[in-house]
């Protein structure tokens, strides 16, 4: 018996998603490992890579959905929270090449040996145990955004304001690690993995495991949107959303509200970037870049804000649009999508795909109740409209 | 093809004529037999010929020295005549300057060992320190000066005692303080006046010259040459903070004219304008266009192209600011987030339209004459497009201010930016005057465009990377009011420019950005924020 928390108001589209993801999340794998090369349903490791990126953006989606959809912060600085994420899992890997770098060092990364720095700055400390690491994935991005919303929301920073700075924040953040000096590769980031816990990353099984934890992390990161948005906090988010002051005048501490669901959010996406580096190989400064964090939020609002599965539908369409479009001979034509994607679901979809959805089998099934109702009272022969035949 | 050549003989033909008349004078006398020495062959014939023909003052001695320095000079040892083959190619005869068709069979380069080549330049120098044209002069002068060779006293003098320019005359009494400062035989008091000279240049190389001069000098001396050090660094601190508020300063103009555009979409419509950069890309676009015709077709009005882009830019970004506002953002308002997403896509689509136009490249924005170059101002160098830019800004601003102070228009602005339903009952058509509020933030963008032309790269990246800091200006600023947006360009390019030195470029910027974060949180509402009763702005 799972608990209440957990199944409360499972309605039908959430119900289809943790079966899909969770489908997707052993047969994947399953059929990566299993099935001969070649066959037909073998999926090669170079998609279960991709899709696991996918996946990652879609926790990051979630994230974003958390507090612009349900709490209408947003955070156009979400990205520099996954890259935080990737740099901590990226530091640990850094420190799992050991001495099979190019210049053979034990302990200092090729690129500070290249810089001619003698020892290890004291914060790559404990990176080398994965224990630290992950710790450091929820902590880093979770303490800045505790931070930064602590000031913010304290001081009630709101709106267009408050997304201009935390855009700020992830451009001071990517001019920051583009310098050499900064101690964390500068210009190329990290790369170059070999192993994690003791696994080879590039070989199959690996690959194929962090898809299915992936996944995993995907299903509980959409249980606990779903714990927080069917709570009693979730409906005051939901009021902060709507009327910020007249929750305030209420009597609720609203930037404690706040300040929860933005660290909380941060946390997540700090996992989606740990999650996205050993998958992707590579993590460096661009991942900051503003235009980046920007488009996460487009993905939310394609698939429907508020929603939390639309979140998720949106990160995998848009990512799976991206790829097939900038592959293929339509390249030069993809930032014209992308731009209008922007343009035309604002103006034209609103509510995203699943919102749109939604208020669409809303509006049938009220229909189809009105008509009930038409003719039930047709039946008990009071005052029924006459239908023109 | 036919009258570019007849241009070229005409200028031989008048060069020729002119170095005919120069050389007249000097048709007979020793000139001549100095001359025939470099047929010889010999160093010590060539030695003696060197140094008569510096004496001899002959407007032909230069460049027949410096011809000699380039192994240009060549002699015929039989009719001991001598040539010189001109940097065009051209052959002059050394005595009379008269052009000859083409070098004797037998002529030979004059040869030259090291000892020579010390002679020759040491001529060369005493030739440009008496040389007509008073740049070259200059020139000379501040390379004695911090040669502060001894050898050339004797010149520095002479030329001294004739100089009637007074700048370069200045020059050449620093030159003679700098040798005399490094004579070991000079006086005690020739030192102190040289030392009173040099403190008065005031400059990095004066200082450098007297942090050099070493320990054993007479005590009197050394104390002036401390003192004068100690008083050059007050100066030159001083100028550097004149240098770095003029630094300030114009990136603060280049700032203000990003953002005054962003300042009245935002201030008076709430609209976030992500495209905004566009805007300005667009404006710098146009500009380029402006050139390409006027290239290609009326290369006259070359100097005239930024007059002609400014009215063009306002009116190719503004029209399509409209455009923008009528078609996507009028259905927005009351979203601001969503318009930030819609302008943000918009921003994307406009960047690829140029680039699949243009192509991804930087394209070539030419200076016209009047802001190309620059003037010196004490010890800083004002470079003019800068200053352009800098007045062109406030002519900006004066005008926008007027506009919305004294014109019909500008107070409708202000009567919606201060209370649109109370606007909308004293009957303004605020849509209307929407849309026009956004043309004219999105023109001025434009405008800017044609003044970030010219100090920056015209590419489809270029609006991009004035956003944030444009964004940055107004949020510091504050919405709704120019001189917010004018104290806020202002003070974060000088804030800027004042911690580049000491934190270096990137580290500076990123300080600026966490303290505009903190500021922030002091007033959310920026430096000038408009006072309203509303509880939710």
């Amino acid at each position: 018996m799972t608990p209440h928390i957990l199944t409360r108001s499972l309605d039908r589209a959430a119900t289809t998603f943790i079966l899909v993801v969770a489908a997707l999340g052993v047969l994947i794998p399953l059929s990566n490992l299993l099935l001969p090369q070649g066959s037909l349903f073998q999926v090669p490791t170079y998609l279960v890579a991709l899709w696991g990126k996918y996946v990652c953006y879609a926790i990051l989606a979630l994230s974003i959905d958390l507090i612009w959809g349900y709490c209408g912060i947003l955070s156009l600085g979400h990205g520099a929270f996954f890259a935080l994420g990737g740099y901590a899992m990226g530091m640990y890997l850094m420190r799992q090449i050991g001495s099979r770098g190019v210049y053979g060092n034990p302990i200092l990364p090729d690129f500070m040996v290249f810089l001619n720095w003698d020892k290890l700055p004291w914060y790559w400390y404990g990176f080398d145990h994965f224990a630290f690491a992950a710790l450091m994935v929820f902590l880093v991005p979770g303490l800045l955004a505790f931070c930064f919303g602590w000031l913010a929301f304290r001081s009630r920073v709101t709106g267009v304001y408050l997304s201009i700075i935390t855009q700020a924040m992830t451009y001071a953040l990517l001019l920051a690690f583009f310098r050499n000096d900064f101690g964390f590769g500068g210009n190329n980031g990290l790369t170059d993995f070999k192993d994690i816990l003791g696994f080879n990353v590039q070989a199959e099984g690996t690959r194929a495991a962090l898809f299915f934890l992936s996944c995993v992390a995907l299903l509980i990161a959409f249980f606990i949107c779903r714990a927080i948005v069917t709570s009693k906090l979730g409906k005051v988010l939901i009021a902060v959303r709507d009327a910020e002051s007249r929750t305030r005048f209420l009597g609720y501490r609203v930037e404690s509200y706040k300040l929860f669901v933005f660290t909380l959010s941060a946390c997540m996406a700090g996992v989606a970037g740990a999650l996205y580096v050993p998958q992707v190989g590579i993590i460096n400064p661009s991942e900051f870049a503003p235009g980046n964090s920007i488009e996460a939020v487009i993905w939310v609002a394609v698939g429907g804000r508020g929603t939390l599965v639309g979140a998720a539908l949106g990160a995998v369409v848009v990512n799976y649009a991206k790829t097939f479009f900038t592959s293929g001979p339509l390249a030069p034509y993809w930032l014209f999508m992308l731009g209008a994607l922007f343009i035309l679901v604002t103006l034209l979809l609103p509510k995203g795909i699943v919102g749109t959805y939604n208020s669409w089998r809303e509006t049938r099934r009220s229909a189809a109740a009105a008509a009930d109702e038409a003719s039930a009272a047709r039946e008990d022969g009071v005052a029924a409209p006459k239908m023109a035949e | 093809m036919f009258a570019n050549c007849f241009v070229r003989l005409r200028a031989a033909f008048l060069s020729i004529l002119l170095i005919t008349c120069f050389a007249l004078p000097a048709l007979a006398g020793p000139f001549e037999d100095s001359v025939a020495k470099f047929a010889n062959d010999e160093f010590s014939d060539t030695e003696e010929a060197i140094g008569e023909i510096a004496a001899s003052g002959n407007q032909l001695a230069f460049p027949i020295i410096s011809a000699l320095q380039d192994g240009r000079l060549s002699a015929d040892p039989e009719t001991k005549k001598v040539f010189i083959t001109q940097a065009d190619s051209k052959i002059v005869d050394a005595t009379t300057g008269a052009a000859v068709d083409k070098l004797p069979d037998n002529a030979a380069t004059v040869r030259l060992n090291n000892r020579l080549r010390r002679t020759v330049e040491a001529a060369l120098g005493g030739l440009t320190l008496m040389s007509p044209d008073p740049a070259k002069r200059l020139a000379a002068a501040q390379s004695v000066f911090k040669s502060h060779e001894e050898s050339a006293l004797p010149n520095v003098e002479a030329a001294l005692a004739k100089e009637t320019n007074k700048a370069t005359r200045q020059a050449f009494a620093e030159a003679r303080a700098a040798i005399l400062l490094f004579k070991s035989d000079a006086s005690d008091n020739d030192k102190l006046e040289a030392i009173a000279v040099i403190k008065a240049r005031g400059d990095q190389e004066a200082m450098a010259l007297l942090t050099s001069i070493g320990s054993d000098q007479p005590p009197l001396v050394a104390k002036a040459a401390a003192g004068a050090i100690s008083s050059i660094q007050g100066n030159l601190a001083i100028w550097s903070g004149v240098q770095n508020a003029w630094y300030g300063l114009s990136l603060g103009s280049v700032l203000l004219l990003a953002a005054i555009g962003l300042a009245i979409t935002f201030g008076v419509m709430g609209v976030i304008n992500m495209a905004h950069g566009e805007m300005v890309m667009l404006g710098a676009y146009t500009t380029f266009v402006v050139q390409e015709v006027i290239r290609t077709r009326y290369p006259a009005l070359f100097d005239y192209s930024l007059l002609i882009a400014v009215p063009l830019a306002f009116l190719v970004a503004g029209g399509i600011g409209v455009l923008i506002e009528r078609s996507i953002i009028r259905f927005l308002y009351g979203r601001p987030l969503e318009t930030l997403l819609a302008t943000w896509g918009l921003s994307l689509v406009l960047q690829q339209a140029v680039r699949t136009a243009f192509g991804p490249t930087n394209r070539e924005v030419g200076n016209p004459s009047w802001m190309s170059g620059a003037f010196e101002l004490g010890q800083i160098t004002i470079t003019y497009n800068r200053l352009w830019i800098l007045c062109f800004t406030m002519a900006v601003f004066a005008i926008l201010l007027a506009m919305l102070r004294y014109s019909a228009i500008g107070l409708e602005m202000r009567a919606v930016t201060q209370n649109r339903r109370m606007a909308a009952s004293m009957g303004i058509a605020t849509s209307r005057v929407d849309a026009l509020t956004f043309g004219l933030g999105s023109g001025i963008a434009g405008i800017a465009g044609v003044a970030l032309s010219q100090i920056d790269n015209v590419s489809p990246n270029l609006g991009q990377s004035y956003i944030i800091d444009s964004f940055m200006v107004v949020v510091f600023g504050g919405v709704g009011n120019l001189w917010g947006t004018l104290v806020g360009a202002f003070t974060l390019g000088i804030a800027n420019k004042f911690l580049e030195p000491v934190a270096g470029a990137v580290l500076g910027k990123i300080a600026i950005l966490v303290l505009i974060i903190l500021f922030i949180q002091k007033r959310p509402r920026g430096l000038f924020a408009l006072k309203g009763r509303a509880v939710e702005a």
